[in-house]
């Protein structure tokens, strides 16, 4: 087993006294205060995470465009400089990669966003299928840190404490600023369901940033809240709602697939999917109890055969209800559908429903 | 620093035991509810279940995490503590006032296998 890595801003979290655990190969903070704490200070107010552990791969040369499009699931070419798009990276199977933020930052000029988990796997899949692409592919990923800004008070925190005029930003755009010398990407972007930035830099510049926001007042918030706050507004975590074994068609996410473009990897099985129906499909619970189910717990029909597992599960904290993701065979997967999860030695009563338990809050 | 109380008997698993007479309270230590951070469901038996040293008799969960509870001794479960149902979090507030099952103990020999106040001290490194 290969040593944990650490982030630009490790030695702070230890000072804060984080509860430090491994993620993705890092060694990140959980929490700091406590998660419920922190997950209602982005709620409520703001809150910062590190997540400096996410990998960046820039693609640039005359075949670009064309690339990304091909590993891509979105529609890059309905995309200007300064825009975003959220999508995922098929296998041949239609099962996914991972999923990703592919950034438009001039023609033929991109740059991804890809989970800290799978960047070698990621950046190998990539090199793989550049090979018949006039591209150049670059992982960045150990040149920047990256922080995320986020709850209803963040664009007044950007503005007061980093002295970042985000006004001019929209949902799912960024822009390049000199930040006191060094070229910084900043986004309107995010993880929580809440409004929010992520700041792109390089690892002095992120740490000067952390400190002033620590200086501020400004909640440090750790991968627990993170987890809970992408859950009950149903965002999917790659391992858990994006699997190989998963398509994007299955986890419900077919918005961000767009089958009227040309050829990109996975199209085949999504389009069958997407025409004929999935074999599965995630779905929200909500148990009947207080019991809560976790990650790869069993769920059951009525006759507790069963018919899927938990994708993720909580004892909700914007939502005061134990809900669960589940990946369940399709038959079982209409809204209101009865169902049983396994806790235990016990079989607690579910109903299948949205799997958005909480409303989000973007500023569009 | 945790709370630690004398004459309470503690298991490596941070279960606590208190005795009086033939019955034993158990719940989790102070140790064990401030590693475990915010406790927002406690899975409890039910009364007249039997619970055996060693096995699990439940489970205490935080946001992040479900944590085994596993029993220090034998016996049968005579009550449960009903306010963590409404409100588990007491358990954070104060772990060893908020015992989760009253048990009465089948053999009180057991209790040797377990640690006394000084000896779980030096276990947590306190």
């Amino acid at each position: 087993m290969s040593e944990n890595k650490f982030t630009c801003l490790h030695d702070k979290h230890v000072a804060l006294g984080a509860l430090m655990s491994p993620f993705g190969g890092f060694d990140m903070p959980i929490q700091y205060k406590g998660i419920v704490e922190e997950h209602n200070a982005v709620r409520n107010a703001v809150g910062v995470f590190d997540v400096s552990h996410m990998g960046e791969v820039h693609i640039t040369g005359p075949e670009a465009q064309k690339f990304v499009n091909y590993i891509f699931t979105n529609d890059i070419t309905k995309m200007e400089v300064g825009g975003i798009q959220y999508g995922m990276m098929l296998y041949p199977t239609g099962g996914t990669v991972d999923d990703l933020l592919v950034y438009t930052m001039g023609e033929n000029d991109y740059f991804l966003v890809i989970n800290a988990a799978n960047i070698d796997k990621d950046v190998a899949w990539i090199n793989e299928q550049a090979a018949k692409f006039d591209v150049k592919v670059e992982n960045q990923s150990e040149s920047y840190g990256q922080i995320a800004v986020q709850g209803p008070e963040a664009e007044k925190t950007m503005q007061a404490v980093l002295n970042l005029d985000c006004t001019d930003l929209t949902f799912y755009t960024f822009k390049c600023v000199n930040y006191n010398g060094d070229n910084i990407i900043v986004s309107r972007t995010g993880y929580t369901g809440e409004d929010g930035f992520e700041v792109y830099a390089s690892h002095d510049t992120i740490r000067d940033m952390w400190d002033m926001l620590m200086t501020a007042g400004v909640q440090p918030c750790g991968l627990g809240c993170r987890d809970t706050l992408r859950f009950e507004v149903g965002l999917p975590l790659y391992g858990d709602e994006l699997t190989a074994d998963i398509t994007p068609i299955m986890a419900g996410f077919g918005f961000f697939v767009k089958l009227d473009k040309e050829d990109f990897i996975g199209k085949d099985v999504c389009a069958q999917q997407k025409a004929e129906g999935a074999p599965k499909k995630l779905v929200g619970l909500e148990l009947h109890d207080k019991a809560i189910p976790r990650h790869g717990y069993e769920v059951c029909n009525e006759n507790d055969e069963p018919v899927g597992y938990v994708t993720t599960g909580y004892r909700g904290i914007s939502v005061d209800k134990s809900i669960a993701v589940a990946l369940v065979d399709a038959a079982y997967g209409k809204l209101g559908t009865p169902l049983r999860v396994h806790i235990r030695k016990k079989y607690f009563d579910a109903t299948v429903v949205k799997k958005k338990f909480h409303d989000k809050s973007y500023k569009k | 620093m945790s709370k630690i109380i004398d004459g309470l008997y503690y298991s490596e698993s941070h279960e606590f035991v208190k005795v009086e007479g033939d019955f034993g309270y158990v719940g989790i230590t102070d140790y064990a509810q401030h590693e475990l951070g915010n406790v927002v469901y406690v899975d409890m038996p039910e009364v007249d279940d039997e619970v055996e040293a060693g096995e699990d008799f439940g489970a205490v969960e935080s946001v992040k995490a479900a944590s085994d509870l596993v029993s220090p001794v034998s016996g049968t479960v005579v009550e449960v503590n009903e306010a963590l149902e409404d409100e588990p979090g007491l358990i954070n507030k104060d772990a060893f006032e908020n015992w989760i099952i009253k048990v009465e103990l089948s053999d009180k020999g057991e209790l040797e296998n377990l640690m006394d106040a000084a000896a779980y001290k030096a276990f947590i490194g306190e």
